[in-house]
């Protein structure tokens, strides 16, 4: 067996300062110090560089096992400095959290986002259901000429009809000119006189009634009426639409079903009721073909173009959907009730 | 109307379960709104014959009864009363009866003896009030039979139906039955009526003269005589209470019983207080009375010349002397009113105009059935059959002596109205494929009478059908269509979906008012939906000014005023939260108010959004403008000025695009306090159309500077009286190009300061697109700012 080269000085030299390095980061307790010994042993008058600058002095034959020595003690040290650095970033990190800790049910301040009335919400849907169903959405004045109201819809003056709407009028003009309106169907002729055939709307709207308040009942109240005039139009097509939307706003499981009932703007005339899953039945609304009187009334010629009109109201929904069961409550606007929504 | 079952089969062999014959009415438009089943429902009770009488050897006020139940066994029954004997025959409850009042018959002892069911009184029975004893009942009747069958008394089956007002007929039994008979395809006829006469003539009797055409289309009359009032039979009386009325004398019943059988009112005078039986048919004249048979004296109203609702005027029936003797169609006069003493009879039956009589008995509050059968309309061609029937049975039940003939009055023939029906428009409004022959089918057994099809001008097929003269509403094709289709059935067209070539979709603006609406949610208020009815007075309070448009016919006094203002409206919801320990709400309402506008116009109703913050100062509603503004991205301006309603010295008008659309600041506190709220009211209103633009103005992108920007802070000392604003402006203006925003972060007075002015701290952010900004630049731009401000505001640089 060959003798062993002798081992340098200077690699036992450095062997016994790595030793040290090494014991001093293990005892070093905050990454600061760690930093500062960082850059005192790796840095330019570091053991390292020192090391690597001596190995110049070194007889040749020596130098590469030198330098190997050299680049170990490097790694070593870089290597103990890195798991001191992880080992204390995790204590103080543990140390930081601690300190933080919330108890985040002690978080004072209530939300300050405001609510939609439910109401809105229930007009908002139904609207957004019809537009669905390419309908738009068309409006019109509260306040009403007699002739918007009742005439143009086949309902002349000193018809018995015009007093089961329990109007209230208003004192402009003419005595018995101006009224609130009954419906919103008048929106239905001011829609005819502006706009030529085809045409697919629905109006909500606000309405008003010579009501005295109860559970089920007020004086101003809300309807969504809807208007279909174009050509060959006929029951079916309402019957069809009615369903359609039944099972868009209510829900697969819905259906619907007209039966004939009586109004003096619609021949023929519907009533149009929804069947629950369970089979039990929801009357929802009014409907029928367009009267031709109406469609006179609109500028339309009810030979070349038909119709279909049907209204329901939109308050009844916040019973339906939301189970508000005396519809005055929704009308106090007692923020408590708001909140709910 | 209620639709008795037994009744209608008079006329139709209707069948059918009661909910299945409920569902067959419903489907032709006569809605049921509930099956009854009325009069004696008597399922357990027999006939049962006494057979011993023994007391109860414990009790002294029951005795013990042994019965025969038709089997010869005798049935021991313990009873409380005491006024019957062996032989008679009584009604028994056998054992698990349910009685009609709902008590279930159970045998049980009584004092140690045992009772094998209930001998019934007449109350019982609901037969009448008589509960002082067992029901005696006839010698004849067979034992053991049930007792439904052996008084040949049954329950009434009977439909409570809501009638359309376009379905006069169906204001009468016969009229319902036909429409059913027609669903369930059976036949239907009306019975043949037999009227024996005797003696003098009616037109011998009795005249009348129709005087205005317009208020009566036809007038008849009959004679009877030898009448004999008294108590109706209990058929009679059971149908009627059945129907719903209430039986009181045998004329009274038979001329009720007519009209429900028929839908043909009538009226009966005492012929001898009608000199020589004439009467005069008109409208009334000015200053006319007439005492009505519930004694009250009406002031009658004349024609006004309108020919409008209640300018029609009353319609009157007169004696020869010209004194109203009844209000047509209405209510009949006191003085020729039959009394018990009555012994000759004019009866008479009329076609009344619909209108006239819709406006008398709205106003004199006397609605009747007669009254609503008038308004809808009733069959001219049917006064004679209403007559005869009245007659037949006068005859069968008071023996009267019934005059020959009638005496008609009738200004012009009554024609039947014929509408030439196409058949492919039926189907067109229908959308439905129904044969031309089925057509006819369907029609026939309701009274309409069809043609033969021919080709019309336009060589359409068409066939002329003759509407029956008891449906005055039916004039035109979709009317006939809706016939066709009521009794074809909605449910057997083939629902389809038209096909809408355009898109769906909300307008801009629509659009624009939801985006709105949400804003000011997500900013922390709740919308609140408030009435828009103001009490008189309400306006001036809030220092809004005299009230605007009125109502002619409020409800109520407090609700008669349409607002002006959102501001009324939220106050009082503020002040009812306030009152229930809500405090600090924040809401906003979005609506319409209602300005008037000039003579006959309809008001001007622009939507505005407005928002109300309890416990809030007018800095809070500016902060929710500048955060509704910064979420819609439009720049609103704020100028300090009075607004009425608003705190004079905290408000301001709210600027965009160089227009005032709104207002912000503070309540008012005189105006919080007569509105019953307390403490600061932010408030804040915004008009909708003006803003709208702004809204729904698609944002571009602007390119953001990749070079540094300088911040720099600028204080001034600044009188009170200039706004802060106009030196936020200034800023703006001597900075160009370079000043990218300018922002008030601090105001703060002191003595040191001065007295009526204070110093406004801003924070002035400088950077150009194309380098950046050197020391010169920005102290350039500094100097500028300060100079501008300096000068323009008096202003002193801290």
């Amino acid at each position: 067996m060959p003798d062993l080269p002798p081992v340098p000085s200077i690699i036992t030299d450095l062997d016994q300062n790595v030793q040290s390095v090494l014991s001093r980061i293990a005892d070093v307790s905050d990454t600061a110090a760690l930093d500062a010994l960082e850059s005192e042993t790796l840095g330019k008058s570091g053991l390292i560089v020192s090391a690597r600058k001596a190995i110049g002095e070194v007889s040749p034959t020596e130098r590469k096992l030198v330098g190997m020595a050299v680049q170990e003690s490097r790694t070593s040290i870089e290597q103990a400095l890195a798991d001191r650095r992880q080992f204390l970033a995790q204590g103080e990190r543990a140390l930081r959290l601690q300190s933080e800790r919330m108890d985040l049910t002690e978080v004072i301040g209530t939300p300050s986002v405001g609510h939609i009335h439910p109401l809105t919400q229930a007009w908002e849907e139904l609207e957004d259901t019809f537009i669905g169903m390419g309908f738009r959405v068309a409006e019109g004045p509260h306040v009403e000429t007699d002739w918007h109201n009742f005439d143009a819809l086949n309902i002349p003056k000193g018809h018995p009809a015009r007093d089961a709407f329990d109007s209230l009028y208003v004192n402009n003009g003419e005595p018995g000119s101006t009224v609130l309106r009954t419906h919103t169907s008048p929106v239905q002729i001011r829609t005819m006189l502006e706009q030529e055939p085809p045409i697919y709307i629905v109006a909500p709207g606000r309405v008003f009634r010579r009501d005295t308040a109860d559970a089920t009942h007020l004086p101003v109240f809300h309807q969504l009426e809807g208007l279909v005039v174009d050509r060959n139009i006929g029951l079916a097509d309402l019957a069809g639409t009615i369903e359609s939307f039944t099972k868009a706003f209510f829900g697969e499981g819905f259906t619907s079903r007209l039966r004939p009932n009586y109004f003096p703007f619609t021949e023929p005339s519907a009533e149009f009721d929804i069947q629950r899953p369970d089979g039990s039945w929801l009357e929802l609304g009014g409907c029928g073909v367009v009267h031709p009187n109406v469609l006179k009334a609109g500028g339309i010629d009810p030979e070349e173009w038909s119709g279909f009109a049907f209204g329901f109201g939109i308050d009844r929904f916040l019973s339906i959907k939301n189970g508000v069961d005396d519809i005055r409550d929704a009308f106090t606007n007692d923020i408590r009730f708001l909140q709910q929504f | 109307m209620r639709a008795v079952q037994s009744w209608m089969q008079e006329f139709a062999p209707i069948a059918g379960e009661p909910q299945e014959i409920a569902d067959q009415l419903t489907s032709v438009g006569l809605v049921v709104e509930s099956i009854e089943t009325v009069g004696a429902n008597w399922d357990g009770i027999i006939v049962a014959q006494v057979l011993d009488l023994r007391p109860h050897p414990e009790a002294d006020k029951i005795q013990l009864v042994d019965v025969d139940t038709g089997d010869g066994v005798p049935l021991q029954i313990c009873c409380g009363a005491f006024n019957m004997s062996v032989g008679d025959r009584v009604p028994l409850a056998t054992i698990g009866t349910v009685m009609p009042g709902g008590m279930e018959i159970a045998q049980r002892k009584l004092r140690g003896e045992m009772s094998n069911g209930m001998i019934c009184s007449a109350s019982e029975l609901e037969l009448g009030t008589d509960h002082s004893g067992i029901m005696i009942l006839a010698d004849d009747l067979q034992i053991g039979q049930p007792l439904s069958e052996a008084l040949g008394a049954s329950s009434e089956l009977v439909f409570d139906i809501d009638v359309e007002p376009n379905r006069p007929e169906a204001l009468s039994v016969a009229g319902i039955a036909r429409d059913l008979a027609a669903k369930q395809g059976v036949s239907f006829a009306l019975p043949e009526i037999s009227v024996p006469t005797y003696g003098a003539a009616a037109n011998d009797s009795c005249a009348v003269v129709i005087e205005d055409a317009d208020l009566c289309a036809r007038f008849a009359l009959r004679i009877l005589r030898n009448v004999s009032n008294g108590e109706s039979p209990q058929w009679m009386q059971d149908r009627l209470t059945a129907a719903g009325m209430r039986p009181i004398s045998t004329i009274v019943d038979i001329s009720n019983y007519v009209m429900l059988e028929t839908g043909q009112p009538n009226h009966t005078f005492d012929l001898d207080t009608v000199p020589e039986g004439r009467l005069i048919v008109r409208r009334a004249q000015p200053g006319e009375t007439l005492t009505t048979l519930d004694g009250a004296e009406r002031s009658l109203v004349a024609p006004d010349g309108s020919g409008i609702g209640r300018g029609l005027g009353d319609g009157v029936i007169t004696n020869a002397e010209g004194r109203p003797v009844s209000l047509a169609g209405v209510m009949g006069g006191f003085d020729t009113e039959i009394s018990d003493g009555t012994t000759n009879v004019l009866l008479e039956a009329a076609v009344w105009d619909r209108m006239s009589i819709a406006h008398t008995s709205r106003r004199l509050n006397l609605r009747s059935e007669a009254s609503t059968r008038f308004e809808r309309g009733v069959d001219p061609l049917g006064l004679e059959r209403a007559l005869d029937r009245f007659c037949e049975l006068a005859v069968e039940l008071t023996g009267a002596e019934i005059a020959p003939g009638h005496v008609i009055a009738e200004p012009a023939p009554i024609e039947p109205v014929v509408v030439p029906t196409r058949v492919h428009r039926v189907n067109h409004l229908l959308g439905a494929q129904i044969e031309p022959e089925r057509m006819v089918e369907l029609l026939g057994p309701i009274g309409f009478e069809c043609g033969l099809f021919y080709m019309n001008d336009a060589g359409q097929q068409t066939f002329d059908v003759t509407v029956p003269t008891w449906r005055p509403d039916a004039t035109i094709e979709a009317d006939i269509a809706e016939e066709v289709g009521r009794h074809y059935g909605y449910e057997n067209i083939p629902p389809r979906l038209p096909v809408s070539l355009q898109h769906g979709e909300l307008s801009p603006a629509q659009a624009a008012r939801r985006r709105i609406r949400s804003t000011f949610a997500a900013a922390g208020c709740s919308e609140a939906i408030p009435m828009p009815f103001l009490a008189p007075g309400d306006l001036a309070a809030a220092g809004l000014g005299s009230d605007g448009l009125t109502l002619t016919n409020p409800l109520v006094g407090e609700e008669s005023v349409l607002r002006t203002s959102l501001l009324p409206g939220l106050l009082k919801v503020v002040a009812y939260n306030q009152s229930r320990g809500n405090l600090n709400v924040r809401l906003f309402e979005m609506g319409a108010v209602y300005l008037p506008n000039a003579d006959g116009e309809l008001p001007d109703e622009p939507w505005s959004i407005a928002a109300i913050l309890d416990g809030a100062d007018a800095a809070d509603a500016v902060r929710l403008l500048r955060e509704v503004g910064s979420s819609l991205g439009l720049d609103f301006r704020v100028k300090n000025t009075e607004r009425a309603g608003l705190h004079p010295t905290r408000s301001a008008e709210v600027i965009f695009r160089g227009k005032t659309i709104g207002e912000v600041g503070e309540i008012d506190p005189t105006v919080i306090e007569a509105y019953d709220a307390s403490g600061r009211v932010g408030w804040l209103s915004l008009l909708i159309d003006p803003i709208t633009p702004g809204v729904t103005a698609v944002p571009k992108a602007k390119k953001l500077s990749r070079y540094p920007s300088s911040e720099i802070d600028l204080a001034f000392v600044v009188a009170d009286s200039i706004a802060a604003s106009a030196v936020e402006d200034s800023l703006m203006k001597a900075g160009r190009p370079l000043v990218r925003s300018v922002e008030l972060f601090d105001v703060f007075r002191s003595e040191q300061v001065g007295g009526d002015a204070r110093s406004l701290a801003f924070s002035v952010k400088l950077q150009a697109d194309d380098r950046t900004l050197s020391d010169d630049d920005v102290s350039s731009v500094r100097n500028k700012m300060i100079n501008e401000v300096t000068k323009r505001h008096n202003a002193a640089l801290r």
